[in-house]
C-alpha cells in the first residue's frame, strides 16, 4: 500500500502530492502562498491553504503510526478523516497540535514559513489551531460562562491575566457563543454538572471563543443521541466556511451528514482522499473499513 | 473597583472578615492590656504563642495556593518558611554583635567554631531591610528555579512530592553541617534584639504578634485577589484539566511557576515573623515531617478555599499545643487519626461540612432554584454532583 493519494477525483481536485512535492522545495526559499498560486494545478489557485501536512512520520518504538503522511487543507474547508481504529488518525492531530513531536516532517499554518512541530502546545494554540479532544474536555469546577471566558482569544501572560477584566466586547462574544451552542440558560452551571452532549457543545463553544484558524474536532459524536448528533452536524457546518474544520469520527453516518471531503487514514498512511461518495465505491476503503 | 472586591467575598464574608481581622488585631491585645485578675485577660505568654499560630496559618494559605487551588502537593514548603527564618535569624544574629556570650563581633557559633572572620553571604545582614529583601529574594528565586526546571520536566502528581521531600531533606542535612556557616545544630538562637527593641519585653511581643495579624490579613487579601482573578480561574483550570488549558493557548507551566514562587514567598514571610517569636531557628524546621503536617493541616481545613487551610491550621495547633502538654505521647497518635478520619469521612474538610450544614439547614426555605455560584465555592460542587447523578 503507498502512500499515493486516490487518483484525481472529478470535480475537487483532490490529489495532494504534486503540491506537496512542489512545497517541500520551495519552502526553502520562497512563500508558500506564492507557491499555491503557482502551483502546477490551477484548481486551487483560487484558494489559499490553511493547513500544510508535510510528510509526517512518527514512531513509538519502532512501531510506526503515521508513515509520510502528507495533507492539504484549504481554507474553509471541511474535512473529515476516517480510519480503523490504530490508523494514526490521533496522532496525526497530536502532530500537528504539538502534542507529539514527529520524526520526521513538518506542519505549516496558513502563509507562515515557521515549521509547527517545533512549537509548543501553547504556542501552537496562540497561533490559531484550536483541537477538540475525544472525550469532552472542560474545566469541571468553572461555571459554562467562566470556561468560555478562559478559552476567549487574548492575551496568554500570566501578568496580564492577573490584571485582566472582561471588556463590554469581550461579554457580548462569550453571549454570542452560548447563544450559538445553545448554552445561554445554563452559563451558571458547574461545566463538570453537564450532561454529556451539553459537555461536547460547551468545548466546541470554547474553540469558538477561541477563534482558531484551524479547527482539529476529535470524534464529536460519540456518546450522543441522533438529535444531538443532528445539531452537532449543524454546528459543525457554522464552523466551517471561515474556519477550516477537520473531523475525525467513527460515525460514518455521521462522516456522510457533513463531509465535503474525506481522507482515510490506514495503518498510518494515506489510503485514500476523496468525495464521500466516490470514497465509499473504493475497494480499497471498503477491504480495510466501510466493508467490515 | 468595588465590583471586584465584591468577587473576593459577598458583603456577609466581608463582614466576618472584618469582624475576625478586628478580633485578631485589636480584640486580643486590648485584652492582653487588661490588668491579670480580669477573667477575660489574655496572658502574656499566651502572646507569642498565637503569633507562632498566625504564621502557621500564612504557611497553610500559601500551600493551599499551590496544592488546592494548582493540584501541586508541595511535600516540601518548610523549607521556604525555614529559609525565611534563617534569614530573619541571621539579621537578629548581627544585631547583638558583641553582646554574645564571647563578647565578639561575630556570632557565637562562629567564635567557637574558631572562624575569623564573616562568610562573605552574611554580609549585609545586619540592615534590617537588606535582610528582609534578602529573605524573600532567596527563597523566592529558590523556587523560580526548581519550579522551573520541575515544571518544564513535566513532573507532577506523587513524584513532584517527593522531589520536594528530597530537597527539604537535602537543605536539613546542609544545614546541620557546621561548615555551612549557619550554627549546624543548634542554628541560630539567644536573639537579644529586633529594630533595637529587646526580644524579652511583653510590648515586644505584641508588636510581633500584631505584625504577625496583619500580615496574615493582607496575605489573605493577596491571595484571595489573585485566585478570583483570571489568573485564578486558569490556575484551577490547570489544577483539573491542564491538557485542555495548553492547548487553549494558556503556557501551564509559566502559570504553576508563577504561583510557586509566590506561594515560597510568602511561606518565608511567615517564617521571617515567626522565628523572632519563638527565639530560635535551626535544621529540624526543614525536616521532611513539617512539611507533611502542614499538607495535613490544609487537608483538615478543606483544600482550595483559604479560609479552610486557615482554619486547619490553626485548629490542629491549638489541638497541638494543648494535647503535647496534657497527653504528650497522644499527639501523633491524634494527627494520625484526625488524617485519616478527615481523608475517609471530610474530604473536603472542615470547612467542607460547615458548608453542607450551612446548606441542609438552609434547604427547607430555599426554593430548587439554581444558586449563583460564588467563586470560592467551588468545593462544593462534587457534593452537588453525587445529588445530580
Amino acid at each position: 500500500m503507498s502512500a499515493q493519494p486516490v487518483p484525481d477525483s472529478t470535480d475537487s481536485g483532490a490529489t495532494t502530492s504534486p503540491v506537496a512535492a512542489e512545497a517541500s522545495e520551495s519552502t526553502v526559499n520562497g512563500d508558500l502562498l506564492e507557491t499555491v498560486a503557482d502551483g502546477p494545478r490551477p484548481q486551487v489557485a483560487s484558494q489559499v491553504v490553511a493547513l500544510w501536512v508535510e510528510n509526517l512520520t512518527v514512531s513509538f518504538d519502532g512501531f510506526r503510526a503515521l508513515n509520510d503522511v502528507t495533507l492539504l487543507l484549504d481554507r474553509g474547508e471541511l474535512r473529515c478523516i476516517i480510519g480503523p481504529n490504530g490508523a494514526g488518525k490521533t496522532t496525526l492531530m497530536d502532530c500537528i497540535t504539538g502534542k507529539t513531536r514527529p520524526d520526521t516532517g513538518s506542519v505549516y499554518l496558513e502563509s507562515r514559513l515557521h515549521n509547527l512541530t517545533e512549537l509548543s502546545e501553547c504556542e501552537i494554540a496562540q497561533l490559531g489551531i484550536g483541537r477538540k479532544f475525544q472525550r469532552p474536555t472542560v474545566s469541571p469546577q468553572h461555571t459554562v460562562y467562566e470556561n468560555c471566558e478562559l478559552a476567549l482569544k487574548g492575551n496568554r501572560g500570566v501578568f496580564h491575566s492577573l490584571f485582566a477584566r472582561l471588556s463590554k466586547a469581550d461579554k457580548e462574544r462569550i453571549d454570542q457563543v452560548l447563544e450559538t451552542i445553545g448554552l445561554k440558560d445554563l452559563k451558571g452551571r458547574m461545566a463538570g454538572l453537564l450532561a454529556h452532549g451539553h459537555k461536547q457543545w460547551l468545548e466546541i463553544g470554547m474553540l469558538l471563543a477561541l477563534d482558531p484558524k484551524v479547527l482539529l474536532i476529535d470524534e464529536p459524536v460519540a456518546g450522543m443521541t441522533q438529535p444531538e448528533m443532528e445539531r452537532t452536524a449543524e454546528l459543525m457546518h457554522r464552523l466551517a466556511g471561515e474556519r477550516t474544520v477537520v473531523v475525525v469520527e467513527h460515525d460514518m453516518e455521521f462522516v456522510r451528514s457533513i463531509a465535503r471531503k474525506v481522507t482515510v487514514l490506514h495503518e498510518g498512511r494515506i489510503l485514500a482522499e476523496g468525495p464521500m461518495a466516490e470514497i465509499q465505491r473504493d475497494p480499497r476503503v471498503i477491504e480495510v473499513y466501510l466493508g467490515t | 473597583m468595588r465590583e471586584r472586591l465584591l468577587q473576593f467575598h459577598g458583603r456577609r464574608g466581608w463582614l466576618i472578615l472584618a469582624i475576625a481581622a478586628a478580633a485578631l488585631i485589636v480584640l486580643v491585645p486590648l485584652l492582653n492590656s487588661l490588668p491579670k485578675s480580669f477573667p477575660l485577660s489574655v496572658p502574656d505568654y499566651l502572646i507569642p504563642l498565637l503569633g507562632k499560630f498566625l504564621c502557621y496559618g500564612m504557611m497553610a494559605i500559601a500551600m493551599d495556593m499551590v496544592w488546592g487551588y494548582t493540584g501541586i502537593l508541595s511535600l516540601g514548603h518548610a523549607l521556604f518558611f525555614a529559609l525565611g527564618g534563617y534569614g530573619m535569624g541571621m539579621y537578629l544574629m548581627r544585631r547583638m554583635a558583641g553582646e554574645g556570650v564571647y563578647r565578639s563581633n561575630l556570632p557565637d557559633f562562629m567564635v567557637f567554631l574558631d572562624w575569623k572572620e564573616l562568610p562573605w553571604y552574611w554580609h549585609g545582614f545586619q540592615h534590617f531591610g537588606f535582610a528582609v529583601l534578602m529573605l524573600l529574594l532567596v527563597p523566592g528565586l529558590l523556587a523560580l528555579v526548581f519550579g522551573w526546571f520541575a515544571f518544564r520536566s513535566r513532573i507532577k502528581g506523587v513524584y513532584l512530592s517527593i522531589v520536594t521531600q528530597a530537597l527539604t531533606f537535602a537543605a536539613m542535612l546542609l544545614f546541620f553541617q557546621n561548615a555551612t556557616g549557619f550554627g549546624g545544630n543548634n542554628g541560630l538562637t539567644d536573639f537579644k534584639r529586633i529594630l533595637g527593641h529587646s526580644l524579652q519585653s511583653p510590648s515586644t511581643k505584641l508588636g510581633l504578634y500584631i505584625v504577625s495579624a496583619i500580615a496574615l490579613l493582607l496575605t489573605y487579601l493577596l491571595c484571595r485577589f489573585v485566585v478570583t482573578s483570571k489568573l485564578g480561574r486558569v490556575l484551577t483550570a490547570v489544577r483539573d484539566a491542564e491538557l485542555k488549558t495548553r492547548f487553549c493557548g494558556y503556557d501551564s507551566i509559566n502559570y504553576k511557576v508563577f504561583v510557586w514562587t509566590l506561594s515560597a514567598m510568602l511561606c518565608a514571610l511567615a517564617g521571617a515573623l515567626y522565628v523572632p517569636q519563638v527565639g530560635i531557628i535551626n535544621p529540624s524546621e526543614m525536616q521532611p515531617s513539617n512539611s507533611i503536617e502542614l499538607a495535613i493541616w490544609v487537608a483538615v481545613g478543606g483544600r482550595g478555599t483559604l479560609v479552610g487551610a486557615l482554619l486547619g491550621a490553626l485548629l490542629l495547633n491549638g489541638a497541638k499545643s494543648y494535647l503535647t502538654a496534657a497527653f504528650p505521647s497522644a499527639w501523633l497518635y491524634f494527627l494520625g487519626g484526625i488524617f485519616v478520619l478527615v481523608t475517609l469521612f471530610l474530604p473536603r474538610g472542615v470547612l467542607g461540612l460547615m458548608t453542607t450544614m450551612r446548606k441542609k439547614r438552609a434547604a427547607p426555605e430555599k426554593t430548587t432554584a439554581p444558586e449563583p455560584v460564588v467563586a470560592g465555592e467551588m468545593l462544593a460542587a462534587p457534593e452537588k454532583a453525587v445529588e445530580s447523578s
